[in-house]
C-alpha cells in the first residue's frame, strides 16, 4: 500500500511492531540464550537476561550423551530416505500429469487433494497396525514409509508446478537438433528443474525433520527415538530435576537446520500453503 | 494443462511414471484406511494382542463410543479448541497484518523477520522453551508474576484444565499467527488503492473502508486461511501430548487426537480407537469439503 499513513498512525503501529517483534523472538531467544547457561544460573533465584559469561557445558554433555547421538542417527536416516524417496517418485508422478493427458490423471490429482487433508491422527491407529503386522514398527523403514506417503501429495504438487514452467518447446528443440528424446531430457529438462528438486527438497526435509506425531506411534523402543520424540520424552522424564540447559541446548540444535532450510524456501511455503501445497 | 499437450493416448509410459507414487500412498495409506474401517468393527482389545482372534461386532464399537458421554465431551472440547484458536489466529493475524500496511519500512521488515522466526521453529523446539518458561520452580512466568507480587512461587499452570488450554492455545496462536499475517498482508497489498481513497473521499471512516472496500476484497484469501487453520487446529497433537506429559493431567485436557491415542496406542482398545479415527477422519472431511470443492474448481479452469 503505497497511501501515506499519518505520522501518529505510523509511530503507533511502530511501537506496535517493536512489541510484535518482542513476543515472536523472545522465546527463541530465550530457548538460546539458556542453553549457554550454567546449571546453577538456570537455577538461581534471579533470571540471568543476557548470557555474557556463557558456557558449552550443555552442548558438550548433549553431543556426548549415547542418547542424543542415536536419536540423531534415526532421524537423519529417515529425513534423508524420506526426502530422497519422496522426490524421486514425485518427479516422475509430476512429469506424468504435468506433460500428459491420461485415464486416471484427474483421480490421481483428486486423490492427492484429499490425501493432504488426512489428519495423522485419523489414521495411526492402523498404520500402527498394518506396521506391526510386517515386523517395520521400530524401524528406519517403517517410519520413512509412512513419512513419504505423507509428504508425497505436497512434493507432486510443487513440482508439477516447476514442471509446468519448463516450456515443452525447449525439449523439442533440441530433439529437433538431433537429440534423443531422452537425451534432450537429462541435458535440457533435468538441470532447469534443480531450484525445483532444491525447494521441494527442503519442504521434504522440514516436514520429515519436525514431525512428531507418526514417529512416537510408530518408534515405540526408546532407542530408535527420533530427535522430536527424544526431545519430548527428555523434558518429562525427569519431571523433578530437569536439566532444562541440555533441552534447550538440544531444541537449539533440532531448530537451526529448519531455520536455515525455512528460510531458503519461504517464499514458496507462504505460496503454496495457499494453494493447498502443504499439509501444516 | 499446458500448452500443446497431446490428447488422452494409449501411451503407457505416464501411467508407468504415476504406479511409484501411487502404489506407496495406496500401500501406507489405502490399505490402513480399509484396514481401520475392518479394524473399527472388530472387537480388538488385549486378548487379541495376545493372538486371540477378533470377532466381528459390528457397529459395537461406534455404539460404545457414541454412548460414552465421554466421547462427547472430548469432541466438544477439540471443537472448542479449534474455533478459539482459529478465531484468535485470525484475529491477531488480521490486527497485525494491518499494522503491518502502516509501519516504516524497517519496522516492518524487523517485524517480518521475527515472524518468520517463530514461525520456522519446530513445534517440538517450540514446546520445549514454553514449557520452561511456564516452569513451576525456575519458569520465567511464576517468577515475573512473582516480581510483580503476584501469588505465584511454584504455581502449576498445567494442573488445571482451563489454565492448561490457556497456555496451549498461547503456544498454538504463537505458531500459527505468522502464516496468517505473511499471507494477508500480501493480500492486503493488492487491495487497490484508487478504490480506498475514493472511498475516503466519499466520507468512509476507517472502519467503513475496511468493512465494505477492504473485507470484500481479500474475502478469497481469507476463507481460504480461515479453513486452513480449522483444519490444522482441529487436529493439535503435539501440543497437548507434550503438555500432558509435563502437567500429568490427561482426563480433563484429551482432545480428540490424544485420545484415539490413549485409547488405542497406550490402552490397546485397536477396535474402539479405529472407531474413534474414523469419526475424526468424518468431522475433518465434512469441515474441509469446502476447500476441496474449492482446489477442484481451480484444477479445472
Amino acid at each position: 500500500m503505497a497511501r501515506r499513513t499519518p505520522t501518529p498512525v505510523r509511530y503507533g503501529a511502530n511501537l506496535a511492531g517493536l512489541l510484535i517483534v518482542l513476543v515472536s523472538v523472545f522465546p527463541v531467544y530465550w530457548m538460546v540464550s539458556r542453553s549457554f547457561l550454567p546449571r546453577n544460573r538456570i537455577r538461581g533465584t534471579e533470571q540471568v537476561w543476557f548470557p555474557w559469561d556463557g558456557t558449552l557445558d550443555n552442548y558438550r554433555r548433549m553431543l556426548t550423551g549415547e542418547s542424543f547421538r542415536s536419536a540423531l542417527t534415526t532421524s537423519l536416516a529417515v529425513t534423508l530416505l524420506t526426502v530422497v524417496i519422496a522426490l524421486l517418485f514425485a518427479f516422475l508422478a509430476a512429469v506424468a500429469v504435468s506433460r500428459f493427458r491420461f485415464r486416471g490423471r484427474r483421480t490421481f490429482i483428486m486423490t492427492l487433494l484429499l490425501i493432504q487433508m488426512i489428519p495423522a491422527e485419523g489414521l495411526f491407529i492402523s498404520q500402527y497396525k498394518m506396521l506391526e503386522g510386517m515386523q517395520l514398527l521400530n524401524s528406519v523403514i517403517g517410519l520413512t514409509l509412512v513419512y513419504v506417503a505423507s509428504v508425497l501429495p505436497f512434493t507432486v504438487w510443487t513440482l508439477r508446478g516447476f514442471v509446468d514452467g519448463l516450456p515443452r518447446e525447449l525439449e523439442e528443440a533440441a530433439m529437433v537438433d538431433g537429440c534423443s528424446r531422452t537425451r534432450a531430457f537429462f541435458t535440457i529438462t533435468l538441470p532447469l528443474l534443480a531450484p525445483g528438486f532444491v525447494a521441494t527438497g527442503l519442504f521434504a526435509f522440514i516436514q520429515a525433520w519436525n514431525e512428531f506425531t507418526l514417529a512416537l506411534v510408530v518408534m515405540t523402543d526408546p532407542a530408535k527415538e527420533t530427535l522430536p520424540v527424544w526431545l519430548i520424552g527428555f523434558s518429562e522424564s525427569r519431571s523433578r530435576g530437569v536439566d532444562w540447559g541440555a533441552i534447550m541446548a538440544a531444541s537449539t540444535l533440532i531448530t537451526i537446520p529448519v531455520i536455515i532450510f525455512f528460510i531458503i524456501v519461504q517464499r514458496r511455503m507462504v505460496a503454496g500453503l495457499t494453494a493447498g501445497a502443504v499439509k501444516g | 494443462m499446458p500448452r500443446g499437450a497431446p490428447a488422452a493416448t494409449r501411451n503407457p509410459l505416464p501411467v508407468g511414471l504415476v504406479i511409484p507414487a501411487a502404489c506407496l500412498l495406496a500401500l501406507a495409506l489405502g490399505y490402513p484406511l480399509i484396514r481401520q474401517v475392518v479394524l473399527s468393527a472388530q472387537e480388538f482389545g488385549l486378548a487379541q494382542q495376545f493372538g486371540q482372534p477378533p470377532a466381528w461386532v459390528g457397529l459395537q464399537n461406534y455404539r460404545d463410543l457414541v454412548t460414552d458421554p465421554y466421547l462427547w465431551k472430548v469432541v466438544a472440547r477439540t471443537v472448542g479448541f479449534c474455533f478459539v484458536n482459529a478465531g484468535l489466529t485470525l484475529a491477531i493475524g488480521m490486527g497485525v497484518a494491518q499494522l503491518m500496511t502502516r509501519m516504516s519500512p524497517w519496522v516492518r521488515m524487523a517485524s517480518q523477520i521475527g515472524l518468520m522466526l517463530a514461525w520456522a521453529t519446530p513445534v517440538v523446539a517450540a514446546m520445549t522453551v514454553w514449557q520452561f518458561m511456564f516452569d513451576t520452580e525456575y519458569g520465567l512466568v511464576n517468577w515475573v508474576l512473582v516480581q510483580f507480587g503476584g501469588d505465584y512461587a511454584g504455581h502449576s499452570w498445567l494442573i488445571e484444565p482451563l489454565s492448561f488450554f490457556a497456555v496451549a492455545t498461547l503456544i498454538v496462536v504463537w505458531m500459527s499467527v505468522p502464516f496468517v499475517v505473511f499471507t494477508l498482508y500480501a493480500a492486503l497489498t493488492q487491495v487497490p488503492e484508487d478504490v480506498v481513497e475514493a472511498a475516503e473521499i466519499d466520507g468512509a471512516g476507517a472502519w467503513a473502508r475496511f468493512v465494505h472496500v477492504v473485507l470484500p476484497t481479500i474475502r478469497p484469501v481469507l476463507l481460504v486461511v480461515l479453513l486452513l487453520q480449522i483444519i490444522w487446529d482441529l487436529r493439535v497433537f503435539t501440543q497437548i501430548y507434550s503438555l500432558q506429559k509435563a502437567g500429568g493431567i490427561t482426563r480433563d485436557t484429551n482432545l480428540l487426537g490424544t485420545y484415539i491415542y490413549s485409547l488405542g496406542i497406550k490402552g490397546g482398545e485397536f477396535g474402539t480407537a479405529a472407531a474413534a479415527a474414523m469419526f475424526m477422519l468424518v468431522l475433518t472431511v465434512v469441515l474441509t469439503a469446502p476447500y476441496i470443492r474449492m482446489m477442484i474448481k481451480q484444477e479445472e479452469d
